[in-house]
């Protein structure tokens, strides 16, 4: 049945109402749906959505501290921090990249390694990032720079600082360099401490020390906005910078010490016996720690590594030498307080030294004809082997390692750098163990002479002479003397450990202390050539010469023939002033050929420190 | 407020109600809309960074719309009952010609250049009510099954051709507006009830005609977490901006969420999470009742037309308004897919903004044309 339009009026009108109300009530009732759901988010999820808010807007950033700068004694800089400058770009900023770029390279050297690096950096950085183009600009380019600065809107000189060490080569090999953070530190350090610092002590004392050089990152709370453009500082924790450090090095002493030693490849160490100060610590050859602040290039490095004598290898901690005569004084002292025989008991010399039951072996001295009769006096003097070699059979080597141990033979000195080498001190049970052998009569007579399989560092000997000099008192040898914070306060001071060597009595001491004046004093001394030449004060001090290879018996040994890297090397232990020690030098000298030859070393060193010392006070 | 018109005339017989009564003009829904639009310049002026240009630019266009919504109601219903035909006619060729000469707008062939560059399916919006109210008040009511087969036709036809440019905010916005003509024609309850279901055994089929992108969205929806920094990053970040503002909110112009650029398009889909976070529950609340009230004046002005066209479309009208603002506000709240509609009146953007306001000058139209016939 149809229904018209106008009859059912009232009826449509009734259902239509009905339908009004039921859409009003339906829309109504979704709006407080959606009400619920604001309630939701706004008021039960609030905290978690305040948070994930807060997130999305603050943004934590380490401040990196300022490294600390590491001194001589005297307040000489060793390692400071530089500005180095960098040619920087802001891409939003720059209208016409490619015509700002031309334009740059007319006024400073871009490569276009340079370019390149640049348009790689632009891919992965934000346009309003600043990109380096150039680093290390010098002064001059930086003038130029500035002088045009007015054209390039967008391009920026930054100045950051970086490590620099303006001694160059000296002191590198106690001082060490920073170096770019490595994959491998990355798992050692602590990271959160290390945002934003980008470089780390690679070797040296800038290693050792590097918690307290580093010191304490700040950070401050930033705004920034969805692209991550910084918008304001929220709050700011300041960083804490690192220690300065003072060294016991005198910078003086080091170079006259490296110009000493000349051109020869070696090491010096010179200390304070009483304290363990380290005044000089030289391995040449050298090489500049500022190479390796802003990364080295492999040919570069390559060179450093396979270098002539080996400039990157630490003569003065890692080298292992055979001590050779320079160990005798120490044996002596072991020889006399063991009652292996007398100060005064002589022995006749004459020029070689059979073992009574192998009479065909003949262990040479080094003077053919022989020193004659000998007390331990002479033999020191003369460095005769024949008496030591006597003396070594009556110890026997046990005997011989435990006095030598005493010395700190054998063992680290525990100077504060890293990776410090032992040397080596044998005894029956070293060989049975290492080598699965026994211990044969004769070694002990080599032994004796400070060759076979002993080796000791140079910073050994000079620990072992400090503790002889101190008559017992053997320090700790140290590298630094205090810290300082930033206003020069000092924060800590280095208390080196301190043993005792006991002798039966104290007066064996001085005994030693004389017959190693007579090596520069004596008549027949062994570096009489440089006692003569000795004023102001007396010196002791012992020779020796290690042999590079062995020479078979009976042959004779040419050193002219020999290429110069297989003469022997020369060493040379000696402290001053006799009396009352105040300085200790142990010199190695590669292929030196013989301790007399660098007896001068030590002088030159003891003239400076002790005679310009007085002359000041 | 007044209770209502009869309440209004007898006390306010001012000189200012008479001039709105001459101009065809309902105060009280304008008194809603100016609430609406003045609260969604403010909130535009902290999502558009407080750009001078932006602002300037809204108020222009909302202008434009006040000055189409004046024009509008000065047409008598019976004058809109004539023209319903040709305008739905015109609406369809015009979409058809997207088709052929459109714009690709957003990966999406949408706009059309005459003149001006505009949206023909803006215009099924206000077509698409008017074409079923006309065509259903010429048919004895409760429409029978034949009046609503060419119903759905009516309204499925430019439904389907916008979902195909594809606009799927506008094809919902005009589907509704078909629908709720239907629903008002008084569609009896079985049948409204079994089409609903049958609805949802499309929803497959309506899956597999999506673009990879509407799908997308539908993903994102039900985990937005899923694509944190793609597709559900808008979510993620609108329902941060929303629940970070709190019961009070951060304050006008301090929503770090929105100020910071973190919120993605904040002046125009995503306007409500701007409000919300710097207003909080309580702004939003006040927001939506602004809304629930000019829904109730239109359902009022529908209730009270003189003949059905007029209640149809008045009633669509209303209905549409609602599904507009209940789309924006349950997507930018995470509980609808992101579908882009905007927020009506409030979002940035001028082509919703003219046809809504038309819409609101038809309900003007109607209700003066019920005072002038009570009269």
């Amino acid at each position: 049945m149809r229904r018209s339009f106008v009859t059912d009026h009232s009826e449509i009108s009734r259902i239509f109402k009905a339908r009004a109300i039921v859409a009003g009530l339906f829309s109504f009732l979704l709006i407080g749906a959606l009400l619920t759901r604001l309630g939701w988010l706004q008021i039960v999820e609030y905290a978690h959505f305040a948070g994930l808010s807060k997130e999305n807007r603050v943004r934590l950033m380490a401040i990196p501290p300022n490294r600390g700068l590491i001194y001589d004694r005297n307040g000489v800089i060793l390692a400071e921090n530089r500005p180095t400058y960098h040619l920087e770009l802001i891409p939003e900023q720059i209208e016409d990249m490619d015509a700002t770029l031309q334009a740059l390279g007319e006024i400073v050297t871009i490569t276009e390694d340079n370019i390149e690096r640049f348009h790689t950096a632009m891919r992965t950085h934000r346009p309003f990032e600043s990109i380096s183009l150039r680093t290390r600009l010098s002064e001059e380019e930086v003038a130029r720079l500035s002088v045009n600065r007015h054209r390039f809107p967008g391009v920026d000189i930054e100045a950051r600082l970086s490590r620099h060490y303006p001694q160059g080569k000296s002191t590198v090999h106690a001082v060490g360099y920073v170096g770019r953070i490595s994959e491998k530190e990355l798992n050692v350090i602590d990271v959160s401490n290390y945002r934003g610092t980008t470089h780390i002590g690679k070797t040296g004392l800038e290693k050792y020390y590097e918690e307290e050089l580093h010191g304490i990152v700040g950070q401050q709370n930033v705004e920034v906005n969805a692209e991550g453009r910084i918008l304001r500082v929220i709050d700011k924790i300041p960083p804490l910078p690192g220690n300065n450090l003072v060294l016991n090095l005198d910078l003086e002493l080091q170079l006259t010490a490296e110009k000493a030693l000349g051109d020869f490849a070696g090491a010096v160490i010179v200390m304070k016996p009483k304290t363990g100060a380290v005044l000089a610590f030289v391995s040449e050859p050298a090489y500049d720690p500022n190479l390796f602040v802003h990364g080295i290039s492999v040919k570069a490095y390559k060179a450093l590594r396979e270098g002539d004598y080996k400039p990157l290898f630490n003569r003065a901690l890692f080298g292992q030498y055979p001590p050779g005569s320079t160990f005798k004084p120490f044996l002596g002292l072991a020889a006399i307080d063991s009652k292996a025989i007398g100060y005064k008991q002589a022995i006749r010399c004459r020029g070689f030294y059979t073992l009574p039951n192998d009479e065909d072996h003949r262990y040479r001295d080094w003077k053919k004809q022989g020193h004659g009769t000998v007390d331990l006096a002479n033999a020191i003097e003369q460095s005769c082997d024949v008496y030591f070699y006597e003396i070594a059979n009556r110890m026997g080597i046990n005997r011989m390692h435990d006095y030598l141990r005493e010395f700190g033979f054998g063992d680290k000195t525990g100077i504060d750098l890293l990776g410090e080498r032992s040397g080596l001190l044998p005894s029956r049970e070293w060989k049975r163990r290492v080598h699965n052998k026994i211990w044969y009569p004769g070694e002990t007579l080599i032994a004796g002479i400070g060759q076979g399989y002993m080796l000791a560092t140079p910073l050994q000997l000079a620990v072992a002479t400090s503790a002889l000099a101190n008559k017992g008192k053997k320090v700790q040898p140290r590298l630094l003397k205090e810290m300082r914070d930033t206003d020069g306060e000092v924060t800590a001071m280095a208390v080196p450990s301190v043993s005792w060597i006991k002798l039966g009595r104290e007066d064996r001491w001085d005994h030693m202390h004389k017959a190693m004046h007579r090596v520069l004093r004596g008549k027949w001394g062994t570096a009489r050539a440089t006692g003569w030449k000795l004023k102001g004060y007396e010196m002791a001090g012992k020779t020796g010469t290690a042999q590079v290879f062995g020479i078979a018996q009976d042959e004779e040994y040419d050193a002219e023939t020999v290429a110069r890297k297989l003469r022997d090397h020369a060493l040379f232990i000696a402290f001053a002033p006799l009396e009352d020690p105040e300085i200790v030098v142990a010199i190695i000298e590669e292929n030196g050929e013989h301790g007399s030859a660098v007896a001068p070393i030590a002088k030159a060193i003891m003239d400076r420190y002790l005679l310009t010392e007085d002359a000041e006070e | 407020m007044p209770k209502n018109n009869y309440q209004f005339d007898a006390a306010y017989q001012s000189r200012f109600a008479r001039v709105l009564q001459i101009i065809r003009i309902d105060p009280v829904l304008l008194f809603g809309l100016l609430m609406l639009t003045l609260a969604g310049l403010g909130i535009l002026y902290s999502a558009g960074d407080q750009s001078a240009e932006l602002m300037q630019k809204q108020v222009v266009r909302l202008s434009i719309a006040f000055l189409v919504m004046l024009v509008v109601a000065q047409i008598p219903p019976q004058q809109l009952y004539l023209w319903t035909p040709w305008v739905f006619l015109a609406g369809v060729i015009l979409l058809l010609m997207v088709f052929y000469a459109g714009d690709v707008g957003k990966g999406a062939q949408r706009w059309l250049k005459i003149g001006v560059r505009f949206q023909p399916s803006e215009i099924m919006k206000l077509a698409t009510p008017l074409m079923l109210a006309w065509y259903l008040s010429e048919r004895p009511l409760p429409p029978g099954f034949r009046s609503l087969v060419i119903s759905s036709a009516l309204v499925l036809l430019p439904t389907i051709m916008i979902a195909m440019q594809p606009d799927l905010g506008t094809a919902l916005l005009v589907a509704a507006a078909g629908f709720f003509v239907v629903f008002f024609a008084g569609i009896s309850w079985g049948i409204l009830i079994g089409s609903g279901l049958a609805l949802l055994g499309f929803i497959p089929i309506l899956w597999q005609m999506m673009r990879e992108y509407q799908r997308q969205r539908v993903l994102t929806l039900l985990d937005p977490e899923s694509d944190p920094l793609g597709a559900g990053y808008h979510i993620i970040q609108s329902k941060i901006a929303i629940g970070s503002g709190g019961l009070y909110g951060k304050g006008w112009l301090n929503g770090t969420q929105s100020q910071l650029d973190f919120l993605p398009e904040r002046s125009t889909d995503f306007i409500f999470a701007v409000y919300a976070e710097e207003f909080g529950m309580m702004g939003a609340a006040v927001l939506l009742s602004l809304y629930a009230f000019i829904i109730w004046r239109g359902l009022y002005i529908a209730d009270h037309a003189q003949d059905n066209f007029s209640r149809l479309l008045a009633g669509s009208l209303s209905m549409t308004f609602f599904v507009y603002l209940f789309v924006n506000v349950g997507m930018v709240s995470g509980i609808l897919p992101v579908v882009g509609v905007p927020l009506p009146l409030v979002s940035y953007g001028g082509t919703s903004l003219v046809t809504l306001m038309a819409g609101f000058g038809m309900l003007m139209s109607i209700n003066s044309d019920r005072r002038l016939l009570s009269k």
